[in-house]
Formats: structure tokens, C-alpha cells, sequence
């Protein structure tokens, strides 16, 4: 009981929600519309892009997180581009956490969306197009509304998948206070250096923060009653 | 009778739950810090040369090591990177005191992938031309403390924290500066040193004055106390030839030998 | 020509795909309903899908009482959404996360105020959907999904009502139901209404124009009455081989229970349904119910018996049988005999027989 959670534990929950909530809103952004090519095309390429997207599931995040080290360095190609578009490098800073974040969370973004269009069909879509409706206003006014729950579960797995992240971040992030040190490498730190105490504080909270998030969102998305 | 049949699955079975049988009298299992993982290959081969005594090496974080041990890994031998854990094991009376002894010391380099960066007195940085100083965590890694050490000898600490970039151990703090990502960074002679020679890019090896010693022990764990060949190998580690691969791989020597 | 596209539907289409090709040039009223029937497979469903856009068409020309849809020749291709039409799919297709007054508002709202013929509550009143205004999709029974998806079909006043098998997906009962709903659409309605249909039995009572398909072409197109009376089709309509007639319901008689139907042709007894006198009905007659004798019974059970004459005789996919067509004061009948009564009574062109009518459906 001796130490509640240090400066420092605070610096890492608020950059690890700003994190999470950032990585979360470009997969959403980036994430549908292959999502919906992936559920809806018939090219030849659906199999590769399928299989790139779902790299993430099976590379070990250190792995992941040491390609970006290199590739994102000044002698990688990443780099090098990210460098001739004036960004600069990208490890160690809190935009190059994202781009990692991103690609580690993009499977559990993208597959859930995909089921959920899939799902849909094209009956809807067709009933709107006989209805006025032209293919954007389509998108919003049926795609969306009935994909809800798949978007649910996106934002959540999206969001969660990112709050625990680890390995990437360890690789590329550098351990900078309120720029790349998050939650899970300050508890890493706790553990490694023995001091269970915090470790469990910010563990704890962790599981408690995670655990109200989920419950509010599953309670706006009740089981539908059958039919 | 039928169950001869099965008996070679049978003896397997213990190695399933994570107890291997000890079939031959002379393997000793070995946790191994992960920087000393190349000269410690060269040193058991050897070692089976000499004995026919075989060390079954399981490489690591010194700090994992010390939480499996504490829950019953059957690890004979700690090759740790630092001198605090092995001095704790003692303490909580997981391994043997009088087995403990320092078998190689670490050497620190400012090292940078970039072969006209380091000078060879490290003024660098007191001159500031880089963007990001990579150091290994200095709570978890010997090689950390030791690079804060120095930089507070210099003077330099204050002017250089900010742009401190952290490895967890020193084996990332190495990709960090290999990578380019960082400018530069204290690493340990051995990731950059072959044959007494730097392999690439530039370095100043930190004068051993600067920072504590960087001691790495070694100690008998409880569970090899009654197997003569990790005593066997606890004595070969000091042994000449044990201690030339240690320091062609980029190690000081402890002085005196132990026992 | 020009003059005759304002008030008619002109399609032409292809359609080709790996197993399938449709072909079809059909000229269609501007008004009521017209039946595409076939088998399944014989592509009654591409052809709809073609006219509203949802399929690719390879080429194709569509006017649609003088509002072009489709003209390879001047590069013309409206997109679904921007063509007036009401699309009634096999399953509604209703939106589930909208209530039923959002599912009719969702089409009505998009289109413009101006164009708007067919007022919200006049559609819901001619469904009769009033009562399920709050209710969300998955609370109706089959039944009420398909006339709240007419209803929003309606709703966008379309130019064309286009029904791809409304009731193939629903029982008996819930048929039964709905089958009231389109014979108002039918007559209230001044726009094409293009029904596809497997189902003699719809197509009875509701067309007035019936297209033939059989492996994406078309086999005949023509009024309805006149076309299923002509014998020279591979019609494979079998056991449904009959006319149909219109008439007016002219007396009941209580005492019996029977109502007299008046054809220009004569009158027929039916079992009386409650229809009001005065009523333009239609009845159904099966080839197989109509037997033929060369003099008039007084002897026998049978209610109806009109006086006709032989017209043509074809021969049937069976040896045993052959189909008759007869003429009753300027309308057709079919009776389906064996070629040994047309041998033992001599039938041939121009016999004057007497038609022995054994069964007679009320269709609506």
C-alpha cells in the first residue's frame, strides 16, 4: 500500500490511452474500406491481401517490432521516404508507436469488419439502390447501421489489442517518458526490476480499466433478442 | 509384457511435465545471460571435449532467471549479467555461497554506426551533434547503471538525459544504435569488439575507472549441488582456456582467481 | 415508333455470363401488369435484375414510357438509384435496423418533392400496413415484410413497379393475403407493373400480359387471355394448360349458393364467394375440365356447357392426347381430349361441339 501509482505510472496510462484511441481511429479509417473490399471483391488479390493483413496474428510482435526498427530507420526504406517527406524518423517518437500500433492491430480492426459485411449481404444493399440510393449514401445510411455491432467489436479488440500491446512498442519505442513509455513497458520495467508492488498497482488497474470499457461497450450493444 | 512395448514413450513421459530425466549422470543444465551466449557455446563445446560432461545451455534476462529459479527451474548453474542477482540467490539460500565468483567483467563503448561520430575521448558528448543517446535501462541492465555512472563522472548527465533513448536490456540498446535509430550509444565491448578491434563504425571504449565495475557472477544453484559436473564446470570457467575465449570475446578478467 | 414509346415498355437485353446467356427484345404495355414466366433457370429473374440496373447488361436498350434507361446507341446507362423505379424482391429485403415507417420513409425521402405521385399514406392504406407503423422488421410475419416492402416500393412513386416472385418465399395462407393487395395495385395503379412468376396460378389472376422464357429467350409474348389460348407453344404448362376469361359477376343465387358470371361468350355458374354484382372477375378454365360432345346434355351433372366451335387440334407431347381450341362467341377455350375422341367424334375445324365445363375457377 505504500506507493499508489507514481508520476511516472501516470505519464504512462495517459499515453497509452492517447495511444490506443489514436490507433484505434486511423484503423477505423484505414481498416474499412479494405475491410469492405476484402468482403466484397472477387480479384485475385483478395487471397494475398487477406494474408498480409493477418500477418500480425502470427509474426511475434518482437519480430514485427524489429523489421520496423530497421526499415523505419535512417537506412531503411520506411525511413528513408518517411525522412524525403520531411517526417523525419519515426522510432522513439509517439507517431512511430502509432505506425506500429497500426500494423500490429490492423487483423483485429479489419477481420471483424469484414465478417460484418459480409454478413450484410447484398439484399440491403440492392433494396436501397432500388430506393434512390446512390453507393455512398448507401454506405452510410445501411452498411454502417447494420455493421454496428461488427464496428463494436472492431473498436473494442481494436483498442484493447492496442492497450496491451508490448513488443513493438519495446522495440521501436526507446523508453521515453510520455513520449514512447506506455503502460505495458512500465510494468515490464516493475517486473524486471523486482518491484512487484507497482507492478501490481498498475497491472490491477489495468485489468480494471480494461474490464469497465469493455462492460460499457458491450452494454450499448445488448444480444439481440431472437428471432 | 505389453507394456515393454511402451516403455520407451514411458521414459519420455516426465520430460513432457517439464522434469527431465537425468539419463546420463553428466548434463548440467545452465542459465546462460543472454550477452555471454557466444563465448558460452565456445566454452561448453570444450567443455565436452575436455569432460565429456555436457552443459545444456538455456539463454535469457538475468531477472527472469531469478523469478524461475525462485519457482523451481531446474537450472544447476547461473551464468548471471550482473553480481546483485547471484549475490540474492545466496542470500535467500537458492544457491551455494562459497560457489560465487565473478567470471568475466563487462566493458562499456560509446559506440556509433557512423565512422566518424565517436572520437576516441568520447567528446562527442559533451558536444552534442546527435539526436538520440541509446543506454540500456539502467534499473535492469548493469550496462545502464554503468552508462549513468559515467555520464555523471563527466558531468554530462543533466545535458544528456533528455535525449536518452532506453533498451530494455543491452541487446536492444544494441539493435537501437545498429539500426542507425539512434546516433549513438553505450553498448557493451563485446557487441562491437572481435579480435580486440572495433568491427565497424566508430567507439570509445569507456575507461573502467569511470563506473563501477561491470561484474558478471557466477553461482551453483541448490540443484546442482550434488552433481559433479557442475562443479566441474564452475572450475573450467576459470580455467585458462575458458578465459581466453572470454577475453577474445571482449571481457575483462577478474584479477585473481577464485578459490 | 417514336409515338408508340411513350406509353410501352421497350426492353432489349444480353446478358451473358459463364452458364447463361439472356437474350430478350420485348415490347410491354405502359400500363398493368405483365407476367414473365418460365422455370427457374429460364431467366424470368435476370431480366428483371437487368431492367433496374442491378446486373450488368452487355447490351441493352430500355425505354420506359418514353424515359430512357438504357441505349448503347447514345451511350446511355442510368445507374439503379437514379432509375424511377419500385423494386419488390423474393425476400423483402426490408431494413433491419429500421422500424417500418423508416423503412417506407427511407425510399420517399430521396425522392424529390416534386416527383412525389404516390403519397406515404396512400401506400400504407393500399397495403393495409397502418397498424405496423412501430414495428421493426423482425416482428412481422412474412406476410406483412412483403406488403411493407411493396408499400416502400410505392412509396418512391416509381415508373415502373418491377416484382421479382413476391410470394415465393411465403405459404399458402400468407399468399392468400397478399394476392388482394396486387390485383388493387393492379387497378389503381397507372404505371407497368412487371411480375415474375412460376406460378400459373398468379399469373392468372393477375396478369394482363404474359411473356414466355425458356433458356433466356423468349418463347411468346402476348395478352394474356389470347396467348394462353394459343396451341403452337412448348409452354410446358402441362397439368396448367387453360384460359382465362374476364367477366362480370351477374347474378347470385342464394338458394344454391352459385354465382352466373357473364362472358360475351355466354354465362357460367361458379360456387359464389360473396363477390358483389357488377364485379369485373376472371376465371380460370383448365384444359383437362373441359370434356366435348357433339350434342347438348340435359342429362348430366354438369353445370356449364357453352356452345363452341373447333378451331384447331395439336397434337400433345403424349400420343394419347390432343389440345382443342374452340371458339365461344369470339372467345377462346382450350380442352385437352384423347385422339381417339377426336377420331370417334370427327373432330375437325370448323365442327360446331358443345363444351362441357366441369370445374371453373374464381381467380379474382
Amino acid at each position: 500500500m505504500e506507493s499508489i501509482l507514481s508520476p511516472s505510472d501516470l505519464g504512462a496510462i495517459t499515453l497509452t490511452l492517447k495511444l490506443a484511441s489514436v490507433t484505434t481511429l486511423l484503423l477505423l479509417l484505414i481498416g474499412t474500406p479494405i475491410a469492405w473490399w476484402l468482403a466484397r471483391t472477387t480479384s485475385l488479390w483478395r487471397g494475398p491481401v487477406s494474408a498480409l493483413v493477418a500477418l500480425p496474428l502470427v509474426l511475434p510482435p518482437t519480430v514485427l517490432g524489429f523489421y520496423l526498427l530497421v526499415s523505419l530507420g535512417p537506412n531503411g526504406p520506411l525511413g528513408q521516404l518517411t525522412q524525403a517527406l520531411g517526417l523525419g524518423l519515426l522510432p522513439f517518437t509517439f507517431a512511430g508507436l502509432v505506425v506500429g500500433s497500426v500494423l500490429y492491430s490492423m487483423p483485429f480492426v479489419i477481420q471483424p469488419l469484414q465478417n460484418a459485411f459480409s454478413v450484410i449481404g447484398e439484399g440491403p444493399l440492392e433494396a436501397a439502390a432500388t430506393l434512390r440510393a446512390s453507393p455512398l449514401d448507401r454506405f452510410f445510411t445501411v452498411v454502417l447501421p447494420l455493421a454496428r455491432p461488427g464496428f463494436l467489436t472492431a473498436i473494442i479488440l481494436g483498442f484493447a489489442h492496442t492497450v496491451g500491446e508490448f513488443g513493438v512498442v519495446l522495440m521501436i519505442g526507446g523508453n521515453i517518458p510520455d513520449e514512447t513509455r506506455v503502460i505495458s513497458v512500465q510494468i515490464y520495467d516493475h517486473v524486471e526490476a523486482l518491484e512487484y508492488t507497482q507492478a501490481h498497482w498498475l497491472s490491477a488497474g489495468m485489468l480494471l480499466f480494461s474490464f469497465l470499457v469493455l462492460l460499457l461497450l458491450y452494454s450499448f450493444n445488448p444480444a439481440k433478442p431472437p428471432r | 509384457m505389453k507394456i515393454l512395448k511402451h516403455l520407451p514413450f514411458l521414459l519420455l513421459l516426465p520430460t513432457l511435465f517439464g522434469q527431465p530425466i537425468r539419463l546420463l549422470a553428466d548434463d548440467i543444465q545452465v542459465a546462460v545471460a543472454a550477452n555471454f551466449s557466444a563465448p558460452m557455446e565456445l566454452i561448453a563445446t570444450e567443455f565436452e571435449k575436455a569432460t565429456s560432461h555436457r552443459a545444456l545451455l538455456t539463454f535469457g534476462s538475468t531477472g527472469k532467471f531469478y523469478t524461475q529459479i525462485q519457482h523451481g527451474a531446474p537450472f544447476e548453474i547461473l551464468l548471471a549479467a550482473d553480481a546483485r542477482t547471484p549475490e540474492k540467490l545466496v542470500a535467500e539460500g537458492a544457491a551455494l555461497a562459497d560457489s560465487r565468483f565473478t567470471y568475466a567483467i563487462g566493458r562499456l563503448v560509446l559506440w556509433s554506426l557512423n565512422p566518424d561520430l565517436v572520437d576516441a575521448q568520447g567528446a562527442i558528448l559533451a558536444e552534442g551533434g546527435f539526436k538520440h543517446l541509446a543506454i540500456a535501462s539502467p534499473r535492469l541492465a548493469p550496462y545502464g547503471a554503468a552508462a549513468i555512472e559515467t555520464l555523471t563522472r563527466l558531468g554530462l548527465l543533466e545535458m544528456v538525459r533528455s535525449r536518452f533513448v532506453q533498451g530494455e536490456n543491452i541487446s536492444q540498446t544494441y539493435q537501437f544504435v545498429a539500426s542507425g535509430n539512434a546516433e549513438l550509444g553505450f553498448v557493451a565491448k563485446s557487441q562491437v569488439y572481435t579480435a580486440g578491434k572495433l568491427n565497424k563504425g566508430s567507439g570509445w571504449l569507456v575507461p573502467a575507472e569511470l563506473h563501477n565495475p561491470i561484474r558478471q557472477d557466477a553461482v551453483l544453484l541448490n540443484r546442482g549441488k550434488d552433481n559433479p559436473a557442475a562443479a566441474s564446470l564452475m572450475k573450467y570457467l576459470t580455467s585458462d582456456s575458458a578465459r581466453a575465449v572470454i577475453e577474445a570475446y571482449g571481457y575483462a578478467l577478474p584479477p585473481v582467481s577464485p578459490r | 415508333m417514336n409515338q408508340s414509346n411513350t406509353n410501352a415498355v421497350h426492353a432489349r437485353l444480353q446478358v451473358t455470363r459463364p452458364e447463361f446467356s439472356l437474350d430478350v427484345d420485348l415490347q410491354l404495355p405502359g400500363r398493368g401488369i405483365s407476367a414473365l414466366f418460365g422455370v427457374s433457370g429460364s431467366g424470368k429473374s435476370s431480366c428483371l435484375r437487368a431492367m433496374a440496373g442491378l446486373d450488368q447488361v452487355a447490351k441493352g436498350y430500355l425505354n420506359v414510357n418514353g424515359e430512357i434507361w438504357r441505349d448503347d446507341s447514345r451511350g446511355v446507362n442510368v445507374p439503379t438509384h437514379r432509375r424511377a423505379l419500385g423494386y419488390v424482391f423474393q425476400e423483402a429485403n426490408l431494413f433491419a435496423h429500421l422500424d417500418v415507417r423508416r423503412n417506407l420513409d427511407y425510399g420517399q425521402r430521396r425522392v424529390p418533392r416534386t416527383d412525389r405521385k404516390v403519397s406515404l399514406e396512400h401506400a400504407i392504406e393500399l397495403l393495409g400496413i397502418a397498424s405496423l407503423l412501430p414495428r421493426r422488421p423482425e416482428t412481422l410475419s412474412g406476410g406483412e415484410r412483403q406488403r411493407v416492402a411493396i408499400a416502400r416500393a410505392l412509396a418512391t412513386s416509381p415508373r415502373l413497379l418491377l416484382m421479382d416472385e413476391p410470394l415465393a418465399a411465403l405459404d399458402y395462407q400468407r399468399k392468400a393475403e397478399i394476392l388482394p393487395y396486387l390485383r388493387r395495385l393492379h387497378d389503381e395503379l397507372d404505371i407497368p407493373i412487371i411480375y415474375v412468376s412460376h406460378s400459373a396460378e398468379e399469373v392468372a389472376q393477375l396478369a394482363d400480359h404474359l411473356v414466355v422464357l425458356e433458356k433466356g429467350r423468349v418463347v411468346v409474348s402476348g395478352p394474356l387471355t389470347e396467348t394462353l389460348a394459343r396451341l403452337d407453344l412448348p409452354m410446358h404448362l402441362g397439368e396448367d394448360t387453360g384460359v382465362v376469361l374476364e367477366g362480370r359477376v351477374a347474378e347470385r343465387d342464394a338458394e344454391w349458393g352459385l354465382a352466373r358470371i357473364a362472358l360475351p361468350a355466354g354465362d357460367l355458374w361458379v360456387r359464389d364467394s360473396g363477390e358483389a354484382l357488377g364485379l369485373q372477375v376472371r376465371v380460370r378454365i383448365l384444359a383437362r375440365d373441359i370434356s366435348l360432345s357433339l350434342a347438348a346434355h340435359s342429362d348430366s351433372s354438369i353445370l356449364n356447357i357453352l356452345p363452341a366451335m373447333v378451331e384447331q387440334i395439336v397434337g400433345e407431347a403424349h400420343p394419347a392426347q390432343v389440345l382443342v381450341r374452340l371458339n365461344t362467341g369470339g372467345v377462346p377455350l382450350v380442352a385437352r381430349v384423347t385422339r381417339r375422341s377426336v377420331a370417334t367424334l370427327r373432330l375437325q375445324p370448323g365442327l360446331k361441339v358443345w363444351a362441357q365445363i366441369k370445374a371453373v375457377a374464381l381467380v379474382g
